[in-house]
């Protein structure tokens, strides 16, 4: 059997397990039909659903929420995730370091019903003893989802740095910088990438939670992901399909932006080396 | 000596029990190029970490031009390194690394922008002030960590395996380069090596460590010619080290009977030890000679069959049986172009050297 052959079956069925349910949910949100598996051939495709998104009020402001929810908590981990990513990877072996480090990884393979739960219990007894957080709604979702995605940004981050020598910041120390001018001019700028990396991805994570949001969220706090769930336990209704269809352009936009970047920024470095190396010959 | 540069007192570190650094004296002068030079965790690195404040010593001082420097922080010593890996920070130009210091010490634009160019034109790299250091070659970043370095006129320079990552003949050039700039510039050096040529070349005094110890001090010549124990001999070029009995010990001269070597060697000087105890004569490849015929007289000469012969170009390297089945290591000079009577292996020979060159190690 031809070798060519078997690896183009295998990406043909591989594309076709992950994409096929995506592309069946972008179809169905031209058709007309207010009954999601009939195709009314007469009258689709149609933009309507789109269009009865823009005035639907519920999910412009769970949309909103989401929004300012992923945002603000995506910070919140990075501040965090950061902090420990640089305590792991640079602040040498410490007492409890095998603890953090392993404890910082622990909320990646956690269920997250348990994590919800856990959450949930923290703030009701919280509220109880101390007054804070009164309610739960905003910044209880926001706290909650800082917690389980904080363990990212740590990763990416003590990743990134583990792959510079800890010489640049000795050297920059050896010039006479001060532990603070070190972080900010070398450490900081080092890696830029990877909190921007680990931002994007407490974004997506904190955006399409349901779970967690689902045990700490108030009756008046409902993020986008909770409304399509809510709304899918009544009948799969075609505007989802459409407001689904949406979130995955603006994903799959982002994704290819930022990969077409990134590529241009390597192949330009390549070509700087080589030039580099050329001339001196 | 009060006028002793940088003084090393005592000094010991321990990681986690077992002695990296142990109870090192030293003392380095004004102006002087010294080397350390040891095997892989001989200490010396660690020992040179520890003068730029980034290790604190166990136990011990550290004095550089008088000041202690205990409890100094790395920036605020008047000690600049130049690191392994050079260092050189990854996202800034080339003016921009070197200037950092600089900006550091709050110095004026102008003086800090004059200083940098005046610094990378003695390093030979003031066309490449815009580079980022991915677009430089291995000698070039080694020059700009050079300059970044030497740029806050410091009084002493750490240099940590300044030419371990240049190719052989980048080498060569860069060493007599920066022997030249260390000359014109007046700052004492320190430079820690495991590459027995470099330390050769550069160094005014070479200190060899081994196992977290000073073994021995003294220059190029001292080292190599008069190494006082079996290590220091094995571990600078090399050598042919022979077990041996003194048996006759005066002040001008010893003779000591080797079973290995199979025969006597008379050494035309004295040495201060115990008659009747077992030493070890250690002679350099390079200071024994080889005939086809037995020279005049008896001592200094063994007789042995060629084994191998390795062709280096300037020289050859023979490796000789010796009728007590020990191997030696031999090398002359390829003096003579198209030699019809060269040696070829299997060959019956004598080796003989001259009574100064055997050095008597009884450690």
């Amino acid at each position: 059997m031809n070798r060519g052959y078997f690896s183009r079956t295998g990406l043909v069925i591989g594309l076709a397990f992950l994409y096929l349910p995506i592309l069946s949910m972008v179809v169905f949100s031209f058709n007309n039909s207010r009954l999601v598996t009939v195709w009314d051939v007469a009258h689709s495709p149609t933009l309507k659903w789109y269009v009865a998104l823009l005035s639907n009020q519920p999910i412009l402001r769970a949309a909103w929420l989401s929004i300012r929810v992923a945002a603000s908590a995506a910070t919140g981990a990075v501040v965090l995730g950061t902090l420990v990513g640089i305590v792991l990877a640079r602040f040498g072996p410490f007492r409890g370091r095998t603890l953090l480090s392993a404890m910082t990884t622990a909320p990646l393979v956690m269920p997250e019903v348990i994590t919800g739960l856990s959450l949930l219990l923290l703030f009701v007894a919280l509220e109880q003893l101390i007054g804070w957080p009164r309610g739960r709604g905003m910044l209880t979702i926001i706290l909650a989802h800082i917690t389980f995605t904080m363990s990212y940004v740590a990763v990416v981050v003590q990743s990134r740095l583990a792959g510079f020598d800890e010489s640049l910041e000795e050297a920059a120390m050896d010039l006479g910088a001060r532990p603070v001018t070190v972080f900010f001019r070398i450490t900081l700028p080092l890696i830029v990438p990877a909190i921007v990396s680990g931002w994007l991805l407490a974004f997506t994570i904190s955006w399409d939670d349901v779970v967690v949001s689902q045990f700490v969220a108030g009756p008046a706090s409902t993020t986008l992901p909770m409304v399509i769930f809510s709304k899918v336990r009544l009948g799969v209704s075609p505007d989802v399909n459409a407001l689904a269809t949406l979130m995955v352009l603006i994903v799959a936009l982002g994704i290819v932006i930022s990969s077409l970047w990134m590529h241009a920024m390597s192949k330009r470095r390549e070509r700087e080396s080589q030039l580099a190396i050329a001339a001196n010959q | 000596m009060p006028d002793a540069y940088v003084r090393i007192e005592g000094v010991t570190k321990t990681f986690g029990g077992a002695p990296a650094v142990d109870n090192v004296s030293l003392d380095v002068q004004r102006g002087e190029i010294f080397c350390l030079l040891g095997g892989s965790g001989s200490g010396k690195t660690t020992l040179l970490r520890m003068l730029a404040g980034f290790e604190t010593p166990t136990s011990g001082r550290l004095y550089i031009d008088g000041q202690d420097m205990t409890g100094i922080a790395p920036c605020e010593r008047p000690v600049n390194m130049m690191f392994q890996s050079y260092a050189l920070f990854p996202h800034m130009s080339v003016e921009k690394n070197v200037a950092f210091g600089l900006e550091q010490e709050k110095l004026a634009r102008a003086e800090i922008s004059e200083r940098v160019v005046q610094i990378l034109d003695i390093v030979k790299m003031g066309a490449f002030i815009g580079r980022k250091p991915h677009q430089l070659s291995g000698g070039q970043r080694q020059r700009v960590a050079l300059a970044r370095a030497l740029v806050k006129r410091p009084k002493l320079l750490l240099l940590d395996e300044p030419l371990g990552a240049l190719d052989r003949k980048l080498r060569e050039h860069t060493q007599f380069e920066l022997l030249a700039i260390q000359k014109r510039l007046g700052v004492t050096f320190i430079v820690v090596t495991h590459d027995q040529g470099e330390a050769m070349t550069l160094a005014s005094r070479i200190g060899v460590m081994n196992h977290g110890q000073i073994v021995q001090i003294g220059t190029p010549l001292d080292i190599y010619e008069y190494p006082q124990t079996k290590f220091v001999a094995d571990f600078v070029g090399s050598v042919n080290l022979f077990d041996g009995r003194l048996v006759e010990d005066e002040a001008d001269h010893v003779r000591i009977r080797s079973e290995e070597l199979g025969a006597v060697v008379y050494v035309d000087h004295g040495i201060t030890s115990a008659p009747d105890v077992s030493v070890s004569v250690a002679i350099r490849p390079e200071k024994i000679g080889i005939d086809r015929t037995r020279p005049a007289g008896s001592e200094n000469v063994a007789h042995g069959r060629v084994k191998e012969i390795a062709y280096m170009g300037d020289t050859s390297i023979y490796i000789v049986e010796l009728d007590a089945g020990k191997l030696v290591r031999v090398t002359l000079p390829n003096v003579v172009r198209r030699a019809e009577d060269r040696l070829t292996a299997e060959e019956s020979v004598y080796l003989s050297w001259h009574a100064s060159s055997p050095v008597v190690l009884t450690r």
